[in-house]
């Protein structure tokens, strides 16, 4: 076992980046940054960590420093927010397009305008379609583990493919939080030698990023969607294996507690702690209900979702994001399309909640949950999602 | 739907890199030149400015010092018109 101790979360992620040992770290230093990049350029600074740090000019540079140094063979790591994630956006796609095993940690901040620091998904929603396999972490040991297990997952030879952790601003990132360290001996059982599938080398030249025009585009792109597709498989084997060394399980989607209910929450990131309080104070009021965390975005994990789901007659999304003009709950909107082909699905009931930080308690979960049920007494099933809240 | 292939979606390399050096050469960019260099070669004073600007490098030296555009690559850009000299390159309409 690992020692448990207090940190911040961010600061518990770098260290992750540290024991990871990675090669190469390029971030721009100032806002919206977070302690992450702070603390793991202390480590280098230190003498602690033997990485290159790169600070850059921009996010956009920041990527595309991930990309030179990941495709020469370096361990890369990065991680962003909000604008600096908006402003990456470009080379987002490239890096996962070429198949590039970058680590990135998110922590997902609202993205302007108007301005505003906090937390909710609206950053993290317009690269849903990026091609990063995507994590979500409720809380400070989730983003640990899944800091190692990002780079165990992306290096893979079966994957190779880079992987964004999302953690959620402020909630997370500036918590402290007990959190158990893994010892050095464990990662090194866990994460092998970083062996890439292809790397830039002068005496054996490769061309990256070459030209595709009609004539392969479509082959490329079935290619880069089967290969995550793939992963799928081998980010559970490193959960079941992370659970051999921690004692911890991870799983594509998470029921809290094991038993079949008539309505499920679904929630990802750290606020499926707050509905789980809630849900806990709904069973004791006797009422069928239970929680779902989605853990893996990216892959979508149909058929977790759905043996997950079982038999339950309505599903509760909570969204961190509106989707604008469009069905307004990113996730609510997955869900449902996941679930349409069959004859006897769930009612799924969309809520948007904590829109830039607004802070929500377990009553207002219990709020949703019976307008959710008033939405099935009055015959509906289907229902447009609601910003819950709203001043009106 | 798919469409028979012989090189399918299956036979990229992962990220589509290029895994095989100097293949460029197999890529044959002068299928759209709507004209063609044409060299006087009795005017031509064998300077190579043609060869050095050939955005292309589809211009190469011949035996007898004088040069010559290959039109597997040539894009009919006309630029080695533009920089000859004693005038010795003319563009010449590909439908002519």
């Amino acid at each position: 076992m690992g020692k448990l101790i207090g940190k911040e979360v961010s600061v518990a992620a770098a260290d992750a980046v540290g024991l990871v040992n990675v090669d190469v770290i390029a971030a721009y230093p100032i806002t919206p940054q977070t302690h992450i990049v702070e603390h793991l350029s202390e480590l280098v600074a230190a003498g602690e960590l033997d990485a290159e740090y790169i600070p850059v000019e921009s996010e956009h540079s920041a990527m595309s420093v991930c990309c030179g140094s990941s495709a020469r063979g370096a361990r890369t790591f990065t991680c962003t927010s909000s604008q600096g994630l908006a402003l990456m956006n470009e080379v987002v796609f490239i890096a996962s397009s070429l198949r590039l095993p970058i680590v990135m940690v998110v922590c997902n901040r609202h993205l302007s305008a108007p301005i505003g620091i906090a937390n909710d998904h609206s950053d993290i929603m317009p690269v849903r379609d990026s091609g990063w396999i995507q994590v979500f972490a409720e809380n400070g040991q989730e983003v640990f583990d899944h800091v190692i297990h990002a780079f165990r997952v992306a290096e893979s030879e079966k994957v190779s493919l880079p992987v964004i952790v999302n953690m959620d601003g402020f909630v997370l990132s500036h918590m402290i939080e007990p959190i158990e360290y893994w010892e050095e001996e464990m990662v090194k059982q866990y994460l092998p030698e970083f062996k890439p599938l292809y790397r830039l080398d002068p005496d054996d030249p490769i061309t990256i990023g070459a030209l595709t025009m009609s004539e392969y585009l479509t082959e490329a792109k079935m290619a880069q969607n089967e290969a995550l597709k793939n992963a799928l498989p081998e980010i559970v084997t490193a959960w079941d294996e992370m659970a051999e060394i921690t004692g911890r399980q991870y799983r594509p989607v998470e029921k809290l507690h094991e038993d079949s209910s008539e309505t499920l929450f679904l929630t990802m990131g750290s606020i499926s702690g707050i509905v789980s309080d809630a849900v806990d104070q709904l069973r004791e009021q006797g009422e069928s209900v239970n929680l779902l965390k989605l853990r893996l975005f990216r892959p979508f994990p149909f058929k977790a979702l759905k043996e997950a789901v079982g038999n339950a007659r309505r599903v509760i999304v909570i969204d961190r994001a509106v989707s604008f003009g469009g069905p307004p709950g990113p996730v609510a909107s997955e869900i449902r399309s996941a679930f349409y082909s069959d004859t006897n699905r769930p009612m799924i009931s969309g809520f948007i909640c904590g829109l830039g930080g607004r802070d929500l308690i377990p009553d207002d979960y219990i709020n949703i949950y019976r307008e959710s049920l008033l939405q099935t007494e009055g015959g509906a099933t289907e229902t447009e999602d609601i910003l819950y809240g709203v001043k009106a | 739907m798919t469409t028979p292939s012989e090189f399918t979606w299956r036979d990229l390399e992962p990220g589509v890199i290029i895994s095989d050096a100097g293949n460029s050469r197999e890529y044959k960019t002068g299928d759209w030149r709507s004209a063609r260099p044409v060299v006087d070669k009795a005017n031509c004073i064998k300077c190579g400015v043609c060869y050095l600007f050939c955005p292309d490098i589809a211009i190469t030296q011949a035996a007898d010092g004088t040069f010559e555009a290959d039109l597997y690559y040539c894009k009919g850009c006309g630029i080695c018109e533009q920089e000859c000299y004693t005038g010795c390159i003319t563009m010449v309409d590909e439908e002519e």
